[in-house]
């Protein structure tokens, strides 16, 4: 395996090393002198939340990029005055402040990191590409979600049904990857940060709700890219911590069956 | 360059299909627009071009599809580049029309559809009340974005423009068939006199439908879903 150490950018508050561990030789464009320096005046603050996927796509999509930034965990049943100020239509993680101007929507925060910092892109050039990458992350986040949300809280038949559903979705995401490295191709970008809440979040979810429906056997070629993108040091430094992940769930879940009650 | 390898499905009441037809226009691109009739079953060539969702719209360029209202503009945006620009030059400016056009259709959107679906006027009353919300929001949004020029694009329509703009017909309806005032010149002055520039505008006008001739399709439409399973 071809090992990668990439230094992007610096500043006095961050060091940021990307390592890349690849199959391939993959070309990484080194930021030029300019573009470090207008990185170490780049103030860029993340407001998120440990156990959210959607807040771990955002700084691993900051990582892979070596953007430093100051991460700002939240606690979601007490917000902040500043993330109320910086996302007062939604109210919610992850907002990235990039010198004091609020970007909210993690797709949109993704896309916006793309067009600023542009080394290491994460979107493909052709536009038919970006709007299959597109297409496909927004499946993930309207559909697999959306449905994983459903099967969480749901009981009996209507928990089976979600599950079926979740499990036809897994199936065009399985294709999807057919013959690729990566969603994204050769190499790790923006689908694949997207897609990353299978890498860690989904499992332990799975495990949460004592379903057994993601597996190895069922889901070969997405198993084989989660143990590939696992590799990834930025990836593994994004994990959620397992066993504290599990606890946060089950509380969740207790708590809304009670409230439902 | 693109002759008449573009081709739109669609159905006329769908704002989500006039994004498709509206950039396209902006673009100046000919395409060939195949009216889906929904009601008698989706035709093969729907089926085929969006076998995930089945929906339209669908953008077909020479053999590739391409699903998605807002995914389409942009991959329009992006291949028509030559044409005037859909999207905003600087990064933060694309953010915030993303940011609101996701808004759009995630929070605003269903709440017009629930007004005319609501079963009971408390219901109807929450949902008035949440449409009106938004707007509050989008007059300040269209302040920020436009600059005190015609459009949140600036100049000429934007991305935000048609993103907001293709639900007005629907807006239209829901004014007239609930009997309240969504757009007005008390609380939404801009976005009133924004609404009429937009309807007007040259991309715009021929796909915009009318609005006597959508609310008798929305009547047909909450009657039939009135009559079946509950709205979710």
């Amino acid at each position: 395996m071809a090992e990668i150490h990439v230094i992007i950018s610096s500043c006095d508050r961050n060091v940021g090393i990307a390592t890349a561990l690849r199959r391939k030789p993959v070309l990484v464009n080194f930021t030029s002198k300019l573009e470090q320096t207008m990185a170490d005046e780049d103030e860029v603050k993340l407001f998120g939340m440990w156990a959210s996927p959607y807040s771990r796509r955002v700084e691993l999509a900051l990582k892979l990029k070596g953007i430093p930034y100051e991460y700002v965990e939240e606690d979601l049943s007490s917000k902040s005055c500043l993330l109320l100020k910086y996302n007062p239509v939604h109210q919610k993680i992850p907002v990235l402040v990039h010198n004091g101007k609020p970007i909210a929507e993690s797709l949109v925060i993704l896309e916006y990191i793309d067009e600023t910092w542009t080394n290491n892109p994460i979107l493909p050039q052709d536009p038919y590409d970006r709007a299959m990458a597109r297409f496909w992350a927004k499946f993930i986040d309207e559909k697999l979600l959306m449905t994983t949300r459903k099967a969480s809280v749901a009981s009996g038949k209507e928990k089976e049904q979600a599950i079926e559903e979740i499990t036809e979705q897994l199936k065009l995401l399985e294709s999807e990857l057919q013959g690729k490295e990566y969603f994204s191709g050769p190499s790790i970008g923006y689908l694949d940060i997207v897609a990353s809440v299978l890498v860690f979040w989904f499992g332990n979810l799975q495990e949460a709700l004592g379903v057994d429906m993601f597996t190895k056997e069922k889901f070969p070629i997405i198993f084989g890219w989660i143990g590939k993108v696992a590799e990834i040091d930025a990836v593994e430094v994004c994990r959620i911590p397992k066993e504290k992940h599990l606890e946060y769930i089950r509380t969740r879940l207790e708590a809304f069956k009670s409230a439902s009650k | 360059m693109a002759k008449s390898d573009v081709k739109v499905l669609g159905s006329w009441p769908s704002p989500f299909v006039m994004r498709a037809r509206i950039a396209l226009n902006i673009k100046s691109v000919n395409y060939e627009y195949f009216e889906e009739r929904l009601r008698e079953g989706k035709s093969e060539l729907l089926l085929k071009s969006n076998p995930v969702h089945k929906k339209i719209p669908v953008l077909i360029h020479g053999d590739k599809p391409i699903c998605e209202s807002l995914v389409i503009v942009q991959y329009i945006d992006e291949t028509w580049s030559s044409g005037p620009s859909i999207l905003p030059s600087d990064p933060y400016e694309r953010a915030t029309a993303r940011f609101w056009a996701a808004y759009l259709d995630e929070k605003w959107f269903p709440s017009i559809r629930t007004i005319g679906m609501a079963q009971g006027e408390d219901a109807r009353k929450a949902a008035i009340a949440q449409v009106e919300e938004g707007l509050v929001l989008l007059e300040e949004a269209f302040g920020k974005c436009s600059k005190g020029k015609r459009f949140f694009g600036g100049d000429q329509i934007g991305y935000l423009d048609i993103a907001f703009g293709c639900f007005l017909a629907w807006l239209r309806v829901t004014e007239k068939m609930s009997g309240i005032k969504l757009l007005s010149e008390a609380n939404t002055p801009a976005l009133l006199n924004w609404a009429d520039r937009f309807c007007s505008d040259a991309a715009v006008k021929d796909v915009m439908p009318d609005t006597e001739k959508l609310a008798e399709f929305g009547k047909m439409v909450i009657a039939k879903m009135r009559g079946a399973a509950p709205p979710k």
